[in-house]
């Protein structure tokens, strides 16, 4: 099955020690077992843009869907026999510490 | 000879509570389908309310339900079975035609059952879903019972466990037992799980308490059966440990409330109303999971040391008679397994027992400083008493005004408010408010 982790900051997590992200590590095990398929961190929510589409009009704004004090960091498109391996592995990634994962199973549109 | 139809509808209620658990997990197994699993249980059993009364109750009711259920659950996939999903839903008909009728001894059945109370357990599910569904499927309440039993709409209750079986299935929660780097984690899970259907239906008071009360039932008959699945493995202790402290709370369900419905604390209750025979039992399994817990080196879980306080107090033949030292020890040794501004209370209560009011005063008032149990009415509560036992009326009596403005429920501020009235001073009470 796929999974997509959303890697989430955490204004509630302890606070980020680079000396403990272990990211490289993580990106190597999940590379070797044949997890991954697809990840990358995001540019911060100041750079994002919302498009929406009303009666036919482009419109465009500044800024993410929802202001919210969590925000989405990063994503990674994992394959894993089941749930319990998808939490496995979020629960290897240093953000599982310095913030929080969401896991969506992801859902084949089959077209 | 046809046996009556109360002999046959006591056969097809035994038969439920035995065989529920095995039919419907391994069913799951096999087709990965939960609500066609439960389905097909629920017509073998409606097929038997029918059958045994006419045409006698069946030498192995466990095959015959067996039968039944495999039969229509091979009907409903024949049916249901479209072009494209041919092959696979062929494949597991073929499966469903070879499989064991087998009985409770059958050792894939036992794996069966702790399968289905594993995945219906997972923490990925919400803990009101995990409660439904194990008493849905391991337990084979209908839909219709949990409902009343948790005070909700049979639709409501529905949707609960149609949500939790599609995230079952759309989110890959495996069907199994848990590999061993999990199994301690998800055991503990189990146990909580029964331990809250427990206290769902113990706690529950007054008019609710006729309806909830199965629960607590419910839970104890799981929890036997999680104890003899987990026979021989390192987790038995604490779940035999869960059931004999589910056996001493149950012993005293008849003198947790008066005629009126009011709480009667464990210290007034009426001890002849306890039940023997659960203490012993209680007793004894305790005993039991402490010597395996020995031999195997295992340290002592919350349950087990749960239950060893429990069992201070339950063969205690008078409130005054209760080893309160070994309580306090106990909850010592609580705090240090699972610690929690509660525990931290209840050892108060514990020395103020052994060692008088002031030592207990003295560690509440600690714990009321820090705020941890800030709008916790029992902190007040045990407070109260400590006081008015130091003959500190007035001081007393802020104190259950206080836990009776924080109390839950009508039932605990009615008896807070009996205890106001206690520590009034006769001249100057004007009644409440």
């Amino acid at each position: 099955m796929e999974y997509m982790l959303f890697i989430c900051s955490d204004p509630a997590a302890p606070e980020y020690v680079a000396a403990e992200d272990n990211i490289v590590e993580w990106v190597a095990e999940m590379e070797a077992r044949g997890v991954s398929r697809h990840g990358d961190r995001l540019r911060p929510v100041e750079d994002a843009t919302t498009v929406t589409v009303r009666a036919g009009e482009v419109v465009v704004s500044d800024g993410p869907f929802a202001e919210t004090k969590e925000w989405i960091a990063g994503y990674d498109i994992i394959a894993c026999a089941d749930l319990d391996e998808a939490i496995e592995v979020a629960s290897k990634h240093p953000m599982a510490r310095f913030g929080k994962i969401e896991i969506r199973p992801v859902w084949p549109l089959g077209v | 000879m046809t046996p009556g139809l109360t002999d046959a509808r006591t056969a097809v209620e035994a038969a439920s509570a035995e065989e529920t658990a095995r039919i419907t997990a391994t069913l799951i197994r096999v087709t990965g389908d939960w609500s066609l699993a439960e389905d097909c249980v629920q017509d073998a059993f409606a097929r038997a309310l029918v059958d045994w009364p006419e045409h006698g109750i069946p030498r192995n009711p466990g095959a015959w339900l067996t039968t039944v259920a495999r039969n229509r659950a091979i009907d409903r996939m024949r049916s249901a079975a479209s072009e494209k999903r041919a092959v696979r839903e062929l494949a597991i008909i073929a499966q469903l035609e070879g499989m064991e009728e087998g009985g409770s001894s059958d050792p894939a059945a036992e794996d069966d059952r702790l399968r289905l109370i594993y995945t219906c357990c997972h923490p990925a599910l919400p803990l009101d879903a995990r409660v439904a569904l194990t008493l849905r499927t391991v337990a084979g309440l209908t839909t219709g019972e949990i409902a009343r039993a948790f005070l909700v709409s049979e639709a409501t209750m529905s949707k609960r466990l149609v949500r939790a079986r599609a995230k079952i299935r759309d989110a890959g929660i495996p069907y199994r037992v848990p590999p061993p780097e999990l199994r301690a984690e998800r055991t503990s899970g189990v146990l909580a799980v029964l331990y809250l259907m427990f206290n769902e239906g113990y706690s529950a008071t007054g008019g609710e308490s006729l309806i909830r009360e199965p629960l607590a039932r419910e839970a104890i008959r799981l929890n036997r059966l999680l104890v003899s699945l987990l026979a021989g493995s390192p987790h038995e202790p604490e779940a035999v440990g869960l059931l004999a402290l589910m056996l001493f709370h149950h012993a005293r369900r008849s003198s947790r409330t008066d005629s009126a419905g009011d709480l009667v604390t464990l210290e007034e209750q009426d001890r002849d109303l306890w039940d023997q025979a659960e203490i012993a039992e209680a007793a004894a399994l305790l005993a039991a999971a402490e010597q395996v817990g020995i031999s195997r080196r295992s340290r002592p879980g919350s349950y087990r040391v749960q239950a060893a306080i429990a069992a201070c107090h339950m063969t205690a033949r008078t409130p005054g008679s209760t080893d309160f030292a070994r309580v306090a020890w106990l909850y010592d040794s609580l705090a240090q397994i699972a610690p929690s501004p509660v525990v931290e209370l209840n050892r108060a209560v514990a020395v103020a027992m052994s060692q008088g009011p002031e030592a207990g005063l003295a560690l509440i008032d600690r714990l009321d400083r820090s705020r941890s149990l800030e709008g916790y009415y029992l902190l007040p509560a045990a407070k109260a008493d400590l006081l008015r036992r130091l003959g500190r009326k007035l001081e007393a009596r802020d104190e259950y005004q206080r836990a009776r403005e924080l109390a839950p429920s009508e039932a605990e501020r009615r008896y807070l408010g009996k205890r106001l009235a206690e520590t009034a001073p006769a001249i100057t009470y004007e009644g409440e408010e």
